[in-house]
C-alpha cells in the first residue's frame, strides 16, 4: 500500500485540526486564525495533489483503487451470534483524488479571497475557524470509504453550512435561511439514513471497496439485485433512491432545492464555497460514489431505475430552476439558480452518461461557479453591499478585472462554443441524453435550460457592467440607510462614495479561477476524453474524429447559446441605458409568467400553505394537548403528591411527634413535681422520714393486733 | 427490781425528746445533740434488753459500746462538718443549708 493511502486522512484532518485551534483564538487573532486556516488547506492541497499522482496511472483492473480500512468498534449480533463490526476507512481512487484536488484548491482560493472579502467584519476569526471546519468535513466526505463515515462528514456538512449561512445571525434573514438550509436538507437525509441502515441489514458492511466484501463490489451487487421489494423495484435500486433523496436534498434538486437560493444570505464566500467545491457538489458526488450501485440491475442491457429517477429529476430541476432564474433582480440569487439548474444538469449528466459525464461537469463548475460568485462578491464589495443588479451599471469601466473574470465565467456557465470549459462539458451531457434509449425529454429539457441559462446570465451581464456607470442616486441612498439602520454591519467603515476595483487579494483568485475556467475544458474534449479515461483507468486516445461526430449536436448547442445570447442583447442592451430600470421588459410583455417566475413558482408559498401549515397545524394541537390534557394529569399527579406528602406530613406530627411530645411533657411535669420535694432541707427529710416512721409502726401495731 | 418496762418508757421518752429536737431546732449542733440523745435511747434498750434477758451472752453490752464509739466517731464527724460550714457561711441555721436542693 501506497504511504499516501495511508495517511489520507490527514487532508481532512488538517484543516479540521486548524478549526478547532481557531476555534480557541481570541477575536483578535485575525492573523493567526486565517494563517492557520490557508495554512492548512495549502498543506491538504499539496497532500492532495500527492495523493492524485499514484492515481494517473492504471492498477491491475482498470482503476487504480487502494483502501485503507479499520475496525470502529463491534457489537453482538443477535441474530447471527456472533460480533458484527462497524468498519471505517478511506478509499484513494480517480475520484477522491479528482475531488480532493478541486475542494483543496477551490477552497484554498476561496480561502485567500476571504482575508480581503471578511477584511472589516469583526468576526473575521470565527469565519476562518467555520471555513476550515466546512472544508475539513468535504474533505472527509471525499475520501470515505464507508457510509457511515460519509455520512458524518455528510452531517458535519450541513452543520458547517448553518453556521455559515447565519453568520450575520443578527439579521432575522440570515437566521431564517440557516435553518431553513439544515431543515431542508435533514428531510433529505432521513431517506440517506433509512437507505443506509437498509444496505446495512442486507449486506452487513457499509465499506464501499473491501477487497471483494465491500456494498459496492460485485457480491453484493448480485445479491441486492437479486431481491426485489415493493412494486417489483431491485432493493439496489430502492436503496438508491432512497441515498438519493439526501443527495437531492443536499444538491438542491426539486423539489428540495428551496434552501439554496435563501443561502445566499451568508457572507459571499461561502456561498461560493456552498456551491462551488463543498456543499452541493457532496450530493453529485455520492451519487458518482454509490454509481455501481445505482445502476445496478438485473439484466445488464435495461437501465436502473435509480438512473432513470436520477436524470428525469435532474432535468426537471435544471430548466425549473432556469426559469425562475430568468425573472430575479439579485445578483447572487440569479447565482444560486442557475447552480440549482447547473446542479440538475450534473444529476442528468450522472444519469444519462455515467460517472465522468456528471463529475465532469462538476468540476469544471466548481471552477466557473467559485468564478462568478467570488466576482459577484467583488462586485458587491465594491458597490457597497448593494446586491440589486438594476441598481448597478457601468461596473465594467470601474472594476476592469472583475468585469473580464466575470465575463470568462459568464461564458463558462452560458457554454459558449469551444474555448470555455461549461462548454464541453455541458455538451457532453446533452450528448449522453441525446442518446439516451428511454426518452429525449430530457434531452429537450437540456437545451431549453442552456438556452434560459445563456439568457439570464447576459441579462446579468447587462445590468451589472453595461449602461449608465454610476450607481443611481437612489441606490446610494439606500445604502446609506442601510448602513446608518444597522450598526453591527461589517462592512461600514468605508463611505458609500465611489465604487471601487477590490484588492489584489481578491482579485489574484479570480483571475487564478478564470484562467482555470477556460483551460479545464481541455482535458474533456470529445477528441481527448482524458477524463473519462482517468476515471474508467483506461489510456485516452487522440481522435478527432470523434469532434466530427459530435459536431451536430455541438452546432445545436452553439446555435442555441448564440440565440439565447442575442435575444438577451436585444432585449436587455437598451435597458440598461435607460434611467428607470425598475420594470423589466419582459414583465411588461408578460406580466403573468413574470410574476409567477419572480416569485419562483410559489414553491415557499406552496410549502407555506402545505407542509408548514400541517406542521402549525400539528403543533397547535400538540401545544393544546400539552397544555389541556397533559397539564391535567401532571396537575392532578402533583396534586395527589401533594395531598399524600400532606397525610404523610400529618401521621408524623400529630401522631409520632406528638405522641413521644406529650409523654415527654408528662414525665418533665412528674419530675419537675419529684424535685420539689428534695429541698435541700435537711430537717424537712427528717421528719419525712418520723412520719413514715410513725406510720410503719402503726402499721405494724395494727398488724399485730 | 425495776420492771422492764420502765426502762423501755424511759428510754422511749428520750428517744421522742432527741427526736423532737433533731426534728425541731434550728441550731445545727442542738440538732447533733438531738441525735445523740437517739443514739442513747436505743443504747439503753440494748442494755435493758440484755439485763433482763440471757446475760451469759454479752452481745448487748458489745453492741452498746460499739454504737458509742461509733456515736463519738459521729459526733466528731458532725461537729467538725458543722464547724466547717459554720466558717463558710457564717450561720449555725439548718435552714439556711439547701444547697443540695434538687
Amino acid at each position: 500500500m501506497l504511504p499516501i493511502v495511508k495517511y489520507l486522512w490527514l487532508i481532512p484532518a488538517l484543516p479540521l485540526l486548524a478549526a478547532g485551534l481557531a476555534a480557541l483564538l481570541k477575536k483578535e487573532r485575525r492573523a493567526s486564525a486565517a494563517t492557520l486556516a490557508i495554512g492548512s488547506m495549502s498543506i491538504s492541497f499539496l497532500l492532495a495533489l500527492a495523493a492524485f499522482l499514484p492515481t494517473l496511472s492504471h492498477g491491475e483492473h482498470g482503476v487504480f483503487r487502494e483502501c485503507f480500512n479499520f475496525t470502529w468498534f463491534e457489537f453482538a449480533d443477535n441474530t447471527f451470534q456472533s460480533a458484527s463490526t462497524v468498519q471505517l476507512g478511506w478509499v484513494l481512487d480517480p475520484l477522491t483524488a479528482m475531488m480532493l484536488v478541486m475542494v483543496t484548491f477551490v477552497g484554498l482560493l476561496i480561502f485567500i479571497y476571504s482575508v480581503g472579502y471578511m477584511a472589516h467584519d469583526e468576526n473575521f476569526t470565527r469565519f476562518f475557524c467555520f471555513l476550515a471546519l466546512f472544508a475539513a468535513a468535504m474533505l472527509g466526505i471525499v475520501i470515505a470509504n464507508s457510509l457511515l463515515l460519509l455520512f458524518i462528514s455528510w452531517e458535519l456538512v450541513g452543520l458547517a453550512s448553518y453556521l455559515l449561512i447565519g453568520f450575520w445571525y443578527h439579521k432575522p434573514s440570515a437566521a431564517a435561511a440557516a435553518k431553513k438550509a439544515f431543515i431542508t436538507t435533514r428531510v433529505g437525509d432521513m431517506g440517506f439514513l433509512l437507505g443506509m441502515l437498509w444496505l446495512y441489514s442486507k449486506t452487513g458492511t457499509l465499506l464501499f471497496y473491501d477487497g471483494g466484501n465491500g456494498c459496492l463490489e460485485q457480491s453484493a451487487l448480485i445479491k441486492l439485485v437479486a431481491e426485489t421489494t415493493m412494486c417489483g423495484m431491485a432493493i439496489s435500486t430502492a436503496i438508491s433512491i432512497l441515498i438519493f433523496c439526501g443527495a437531492a436534498g443536499k444538491s438542491g434538486q426539486v423539489p428540495l432545492h428551496v434552501w439554496l437560493p435563501d443561502a445566499m444570505e451568508g457572507p459571499t464566500p461561502v456561498s461560493a464555497l456552498i456551491h462551488a467545491a463543498t456543499m452541493v457538489a457532496a450530493g453529485v458526488f455520492l451519487m458518482a460514489r454509490i454509481y455501481p450501485l445505482l445502476s445496478a440491475s438485473a439484466d445488464p442491457a435495461t437501465i436502473s431505475t435509480g438512473l432513470k429517477v436520477v436524470a428525469w429529476v435532474g432535468s426537471i430541476t435544471a430548466v425549473f430552476a432556469a426559469c425562475i432564474a430568468v425573472a430575479q433582480n439579485d445578483i447572487k440569487r440569479i447565482l444560486a439558480y442557475s447552480t440549482v439548474s447547473q446542479l440538475g444538469y450534473m444529476m442528468l449528466g450522472l444519469g444519462v452518461g455515467g460517472v465522468a459525464v456528471g463529475m465532469f461537469h462538476l468540476i469544471t463548475h466548481a471552477f466557473f461557479k467559485a468564478l462568478l460568485f467570488l466576482g459577484s462578491g467583488s462586485v458587491i464589495h465594491g458597490c457597497h453591499e448593494e446586491q440589486d443588479i438594476r441598481k448597478m451599471g457601468g461596473l465594467r469601466i470601474l472594476m476592469p478585472i472583475t468585469f473580464a473574470t466575470y465575463a470568462i465565467g459568464m461564458l463558462a456557465l452560458c457554454g459558449f462554443p469551444l474555448l470555455f470549459s461549461g462548454f464541453w462539458s455541458k455538451d457532453e451531457i446533452l450528448a449522453s441524453a441525446h442518446h439516451w434509449q428511454i426518452s429525449q425529454i430530457p434531452f429537450y429539457l437540456g437545451v431549453i435550460g442552456a438556452f434560459l441559462t445563456a439568457f439570464y446570465m447576459t441579462r446579468q451581464m447587462f445590468y451589472v457592467f453595461f449602461g449608465s456607470p454610476t450607481v443611481s442616486p437612489a441606490a446610494v441612498a439606500d445604502t446609506k440607510a442601510k448602513h446608518s439602520h444597522n450598526p453591527h454591519s461589517s462592512h461600514s467603515h468605508e463611505p458609500a462614495t465611489s465604487i471601487h476595483e477590490s484588492p489584489p487579494v481578491m482579485t489574484m483568485p479570480l483571475v487564478i479561477l478564470a484562467v482555470f475556467a477556460v483551460l479545464l475544458g481541455l482535458i474533456g474534449t470529445p477528441a481527448w476524453p482524458w477524463f473519462h479515461g482517468y476515471l474508467a483507468g483506461h489510456s485516452p486516445k487522440v481522435d478527432l474524429g470523434k469532434l466530427a461526430e459530435d459536431a451536430g449536436l455541438m452546432l445545436v448547442s452553439a446555435v442555441v447559446v448564440f440565440t439565447a445570447m442575442g435575444l438577451s442583447w436585444l432585449v436587455y442592451s437598451k435597458v440598461t441605458l435607460q434611467k428607470s430600470r425598475e420594470v423589466d421588459p419582459l414583465e411588461k410583455a408578460q406580466p403573468f409568467f413574470w410574476r409567477l417566475l419572480a416569485n419562483k413558482f410559489y414553491i415557499d408559498e406552496l410549502y407555506e400553505v402545505t407542509i408548514i401549515r400541517l406542521n402549525k397545524a400539528f403543533s397547535v394541537l400538540s401545544d393544546w394537548l400539552d397544555r389541556t390534557f397533559w397539564t391535567g394529569v401532571v396537575t392532578m399527579i402533583s396534586h395527589l403528591t401533594v395531598g399524600l406528602s400532606w397525610l404523610s406530613r400529618k401521621i408524623d406530627e400529630d401522631l409520632v411527634n406528638g405522641g413521644f411530645d406529650h409523654g415527654c411533657d408528662g414525665l418533665r411535669e412528674s419530675s419537675r413535681n419529684l424535685s420539689k420535694a428534695q429541698n435541700g432541707q435537711t430537717q424537712f427529710y427528717f421528719r419525712v422520714l418520723g412520719i413514715a416512721f410513725v406510720a410503719l409502726v402503726l402499721a405494724l401495731i395494727w398488724r399485730a393486733k | 427490781m425495776t420492771p422492764l418496762t420502765h426502762y423501755l418508757i424511759f428510754s422511749a421518752l428520750l428517744f421522742c425528746i432527741g427526736f423532737a429536737g433533731a426534728m425541731m431546732r434550728r441550731n445545727a449542733i442542738l440538732v447533733l445533740i438531738g441525735i445523740e440523745l437517739m443514739l442513747n435511747a436505743a443504747n439503753l434498750n440494748f442494755i435493758a434488753f440484755w439485763r433482763y434477758g440471757n446475760t451469759e451472752a454479752i452481745s448487748g453490752v458489745m453492741f452498746t459500746i460499739f454504737s458509742i464509739a461509733i456515736a463519738a466517731a459521729e459526733a466528731a464527724v458532725g461537729l467538725a462538718l458543722v464547724i466547717a460550714i459554720y466558717r463558710h457561711r457564717r450561720t449555725m441555721q439548718m435552714d439556711k443549708f439547701d444547697t443540695l436542693k434538687g
